[in-house]
Order: structure tokens, then sequence, then C-alpha cells
């Protein structure tokens, strides 16, 4: 056994060695994910401290697309408005969702696996499509102007409802909703029912058990399902377009165009990175400051 | 407990009808023998249905789809079944990395991934096409494959796959024999779930697709002409039944493959 070519030494080597097992099935994922993934972001970051010459790009390395960027008025309020939209979006869905999440955690007993596939179903189902409907359902002839004429609720469409701020958040709070519940739900699962009964025995009311005990158990789904909402909406691009108007514009908005119509690939790269850095520093203050908030009540 | 929390219930119940309800407008509307999206209805009509079955544009659009998505599901399932393998069952250096940067993409705006991908293409001089948009929809069914993979591959035993190596069985043969039926399962849950996340992106085959249209991004070409929205409705309607049915069926797959591993868990 001891005996062998090369050949079998290395593959004794292998059949031992977990690292070296482990490596070989993981290298065709990290080979996809470092040429598909890896690799444009760092060519998205080289090109954002690039200029565009006409059709020639000028390879040599300047911050004047950081400049525009942030220095333009226009930009600048798109990207807080992008910021403020999606920490609204977050804000409600993450809401809304706690109690429906709770709801299935700890009173649904039997019926479990039925509620959370009608919960997940509109995760999976096309995204464009619950966008679009919200243009159905707002637009001028809309379904809700439309039925309340009908009913001779009003005279007049109502003109507020579509291509506004509002409009955005509304629908994006509705096509991300079931984006919200999986990870409070699985953090509400997995708290251990003896810690509520001991909460009770020490003469805990609900409410205070429930502020004590499983609110802050609950806080990494919390957080999870905040982030998970929050960095993908400010860079959403179909809602703003379908149903924000000019009001509504949001940061991807332009991102696009400087990919399409203007062709200004190095400040679309700029605008992008910019966008993402905002992000990541509000997403960071956030998830600190809801970790402190966490600690001061236990 | 029910009369004592009745009221969670009832929110509950209106939490569905406001996930559900927006949406049921298509199917509604679709069958509404008028070309403007209003009340009141006005009767009932499949020609909608009749149209979008005799338009070509919509048969190549729905073709390119089923074929990206399948395509894209089989390359990330078949990525993410080795890669669950080891993050499952050996301690390898570096495999939270590896495992971070798959799931990277959930963290990243999908414009952001679109344009970086469409950067390296251009660089590179690869010419857009299905299969460069392909490439991009393996990126974001990667964390969906690996998720569901990784949940069903700590399910099961892996004293079976040693006690198949003990017998004298081969690294491959275990896999094959031991490994692969035993994670089937996961293997077809991970390919339902990353077909749907194929088949609903739109933004990353906006900036991929060069001059083959997905099918999102058909409908997205359609919304600018309102004569055309009905045929729209009838279309979308129908993905959204498919789409229902198609996520069931991987859950109830999934959640079938758990059962089975508590039998096994108490045998």
């Amino acid at each position: 056994m001891a005996e062998g070519g090369i050949g079998a030494r290395i593959t004794r080597f292998y059949r031992r060695s977990e690292a070296a097992r482990g490596l070989v099935l993981l290298s065709p994922t990290m080979a996809i994910m470092l040429a598909a993934l890896a690799a444009p972001m760092v060519l998205l970051a080289l090109y954002s401290f690039w200029t565009q010459d006409g059709y020639a790009l000028n390879t040599h390395a300047t911050l004047a697309q950081y400049a525009t960027s942030l220095g333009r008025p226009s930009y600048r309020a798109l990207f807080y408005r992008s910021i403020e939209i999606s920490a609204l979006v977050t804000l409600i869905t993450v809401l809304l969702a706690y109690p429906m999440a709770y709801f299935v955690a700890f009173r649904v007993e039997k019926q479990k696996f039925v509620w959370l596939i009608l919960l997940t179903i509109p995760f999976w189902t096309s995204y464009l499509l619950r966008v679009f409907a919200w243009k159905l359902i707002l637009g001028y002839n809309g379904v809700i102007n439309s039925g309340l004429m009908s009913l001779g609720l009003i005279r007049q469409p109502l003109e507020f409802l579509l291509y506004n701020p509002t409009a955005v958040v509304v629908t994006l709070a509705h096509a991300w909703a079931a984006f919200a519940i999986l990870p409070i739900y699985v953090s509400l699962e997995k708290i251990d029912r003896s810690l509520l009964d001991a909460a009770a025995d020490l003469g805990d009311g609900p409410v205070r058990r429930f502020l004590r005990v499983t609110l802050p158990l609950s806080l990494p789904g919390v957080i999870g399902a905040a982030v998970l909402i929050f960095v993908p909406t400010t860079g959403d691009y179909v809602t703003p377009s379908l149903v924000g108007g000019s009001g509504g514009v949001m940061i991807a908005n332009v991102i696009e165009e400087q990919f399409d119509k203007v062709g200004n690939w190095p400040l679309g790269a700029a605008l992008a990175m910019a966008s993402m850095a905002a992000v990541g520093v509000v997403t960071l203050l956030f998830v600190s400051a809801m970790r402190a908030a966490a600690a001061r009540i236990r | 407990m029910k009369t004592r929390h009745g009221w969670l219930l009832v929110y509950a119940i209106f939490y569905l009808a406001f996930l559900y309800v927006p949406v049921a407008f298509l199917p509604l509307f679709s069958f509404n023998n008028s070309v403007f999206i209003a009340f009141p209805l006005s009767g009932f009509t499949t020609q909608w249905y009749a149209q979008m079955f005799a338009d070509g544009a919509v048969q190549q659009a729905l073709f390119n789809s089923l074929k990206v998505g399948a395509v894209a599901a089989v390359a990330a399932t078949a990525l993410g079944l080795p890669a669950a393998k080891a993050l499952t069952r050996y301690r390898v250096p570096g495999g939270g990395a590896v495992l971070a940067l798959a799931n990277l993409s959930l963290f990243i705006p999908e414009i952001v991934l679109g344009i970086s991908l469409l950067i390296l293409l251009s660089v590179l001089g690869v010419p857009l096409s299905l299969w460069t948009v392909t490439l991009g929809h393996i990126v974001i069914c990667a964390p969906f494959a690996i998720t569901v993979l990784m949940s069903r591959m700590d399910g099961f035993d892996k004293n079976l796959e040693e006690a198949s190596l003990d017998l004298g069985e081969s690294g491959w043969m275990t896999f094959w024999r031991v490994t692969f039926p035993l994670a089937l399962p996961g293997v077809i849950s991970s390919l339902l779930l990353s077909f749907m996340v194929s088949f609903d992106d739109f933004l990353i085959a906006y900036f991929l697709a060069g001059n083959d249209a997905t099918l999102p991004i058909y409908i997205w070409g359609q919304l600018r002409f309102p004569d055309k929205l009905p045929t729209v409705l009838a279309l979308g309607a129908l993905i959204l039944v498919a789409s229902a049915v198609l996520v069931v069926f991987a859950e109830w797959v999934r959640s079938h493959g758990l059962k089975d591993r508590h039998r096994m868990v108490g045998a």
C-alpha cells in the first residue's frame, strides 16, 4: 500500500487532505465568481477614474468623474432621494412584515408550510410584472381612478397617484414585501420557547416579554431583512422608470443613461461606485446603531 | 388561542391580500374585452390570449428565456453541488471567503452587476448575445443554488459517504451512487429556483442581451405601446400562473426532502 508511483501518491494525499479536496471542489465556483463578479467590479472601479474622449477612452487616472458625480447638484439630489426612498421602503416593509412573520412563527401550528409558500410565491414571480401592476393601478385612467369614478365617488381622475416619489415608495414596498418575511421568520423561529416561559414565570406580561425577550432576539433577522431590502432598492431601475415620473427618478436611471444614450461609461461607473459607497456607509451606520440598541435592551 | 390573538390572523389575511390583490389585476384585465385597462369591466374575451399566441416575437422571446434559464440553472447547480459538498463536509481554508464571494451578488444592485459585466465584455471584445446573458444569470443564481444545496447536504448523514468509501468505492462513484441521490431533492429545487431567478431577471439581461430579447426585455419594450397592453397582460397572467406552479413544486420537493431526512435520522 505504501509503495506506488507519483500519481498514486498524489491520489493518496488528495484522499487524505480535506483542504486539498475542498479547494478542488470549490475551484469552479471560485473561478466563475472571480471572472464574472470580482473582475468586472475591479474594472468598474478602474473605469470610474478614466475619461471618455469622444469614442476613445482616456486611461489617465483622474478624479474628474467623482467631482462631477458628487459636485453636480442634480446628481447629489438623486443620491439623497434614492437613499431616502429606500430607507422609507425598508422601514415600511420591515414594520409590515414583522407581525406577519411573528404570526407564522408563533401562532400557526399545522399549516406553517402553506403560509410560508403563500408568502414566498410573490418573491419568485416576475418582478417586472409586480411593478407594472402598480402602473395599472395608480394610472390616470387606472384601476383606482376608474374604479372610484364608476362608483361615483369622484368626478375627475386623481392626478397625484402616479409619477411621484410616493408611487415609487408604495410600489417598492409591495414588490419587496416578501423579502422581509423570511429573515425575520427564521430568527423568530430560532428563539428558544423556554425563554418565553421563563420570562412569563418571572412575572413579565406579554408586552414586557416581547420587548425584553422576543424583539431583541429577533433583531438579527430584522437587520438582515433591512439590509437585504435597502441595498438593492437604492439601485432599482424598473420602479422609478415605470411609476416615478420626472419627480421620482432615482440614481439608477442616470447610471443607465450613461451606458445607453449618453455613452459616458466612466461617469456611469463613478456614479455607480459613489452610490455603492454611500449605501455601504449608511448600511454600516444602521447596522452598528441597531446592534448598540440591542445591546442596551439586554 | 385563536380568539385571544384573532387580530394577528386578521392582519395576516390583510397582508396576503396586500401581496396578491395588486398582481391579480393582471389576469383580471387580461380577460376584459377592452383595450383600456379600467373599470367598469366591459365583457369577457380570450382574444388577447389568441393574439399573444399568434405573435412570433413572443414565441421567440419565450424560447430565448427558456434556453437561458435552463443553461443558467444547470450551470449554477453544477457549480453549487461540489461547492456545497466542500463547504459542508471539509474544513477548507478560505472556504468562508469563497462562500462570501458567491453570495456577494445579493448585496450588489443589479444595475451595477449589469454594467460591470458589460464593461468586462466590451474590454475583452466579446459580442453581446444570449450567452453573455447566461453568464450574468449564473452569477445571480449561484447564491440560491449554493444555499439550497448546502442546507440539503447538511441534512444527511455523512457516515453514509464514508461507509461507501470504506467499502472500496472510488470518490467519484461514491458521489454518483451515494451523495447525488441523497442530494437529489436539493438539486431539483436548486434547478427550479435558479431557473426562476433567471427567467424573472430583466435588468442584467437588458444590459447584456444585445439584439436577442428575453421575455422580460420583450415585455419592457411593449409597455410603451398602450394598444399592446392587453396582450402583455395575457402574457403576464400566464407567466404568473406558471411561475407560481413551479415555485410550489420546488418548495414541495424541498420540504419532501426534509421529511425524508427526519425519517433517516429516526431510523
